[in-house]
């Protein structure tokens, strides 16, 4: 596949999957009582939420990670700026990646 | 025309936001204290606002993807369809960021 192919297709396969997630984090947020704690840490437990949490971290970190880059490249043109901030985006990317899941997995452990 | 410029900014709003999502599961897991930093944070006028901000640029975003979704279909394409559906959308995020703060108070 070429590049902007891929990229066509993994933004909007990605964009597909969001849009129900997002939707259920939106009505996650109404549902949690308070935002305490124990509320909130007895929420993201639940297995289901768990599963569903790491899946929009993931798909999240992913798709904002693709739209940076584009983002980056139309306004960043100096070559060794554009290079910096885009290694920036792309090591904080992964950072939150990884970061979502292993929290979610640090929550529904040890709570 | 104008909605195109917002879906690359509300974009950029919710990467940031992003962040913050992963500060707040990394203070919940970190345990009670850390995570009432956050809360205290979050709850002072600038995050308020904040939350607002970024409320408003999901449900934006959310509604133009769909949008971009449906004209990668190929339909919608003609420009009193698309200025209706941007129209629609700018509605739709109106009101439902309003719907979910009234919900939230």
């Amino acid at each position: 596949m070429k590049e902007g192919t891929r990229h066509f297709v993994q933004q909007r396969a990605t964009a597909v999957v969001l849009a129900p997630l997002g939707i259920w984090f939106v009505v996650s947020l109404l549902s949690i009582k308070s935002f305490t704690y124990l509320d909130v840490t007895r929420f993201v437990a639940q297995p289901i939420n768990a599963v569903l949490m790491s899946l929009l971290g993931l798909t999240l970190s992913y798709h904002s990670y693709l739209g940076a880059q584009v983002v980056i490249d139309d306004y960043v043109h100096s070559q060794w700026l554009n290079r910096a901030v885009s290694t920036v985006a792309q090591l904080s990317h992964i950072a939150v990646f990884l970061v979502i899941p292993y929290a979610v997995w640090q929550i529904g452990t040890g709570a | 025309m104008t909605l195109s410029i917002l879906h690359r900014i509300s974009g950029v709003a919710l990467s940031v936001g992003l962040l913050v999502l992963a500060m707040w599961l990394m203070q919940a897991a970190a345990g009670p204290e850390n995570y009432q930093y956050f809360r205290v944070a979050m709850a002072t006028p600038f995050g308020s606002v904040l939350l607002v901000c970024w409320s408003f640029a999901f449900f934006l975003h959310l509604g133009n993807g769909i949008r971009h979704l449906v004209w990668d279909t190929g339909r919608g394409f003609e420009k009193a369809q698309a200025n209706a559906s941007a129209w629609f959308v700018l509605l739709f995020a109106v009101i439902l960021t309003a719907a979910f703060w009234m919900l939230r108070a």
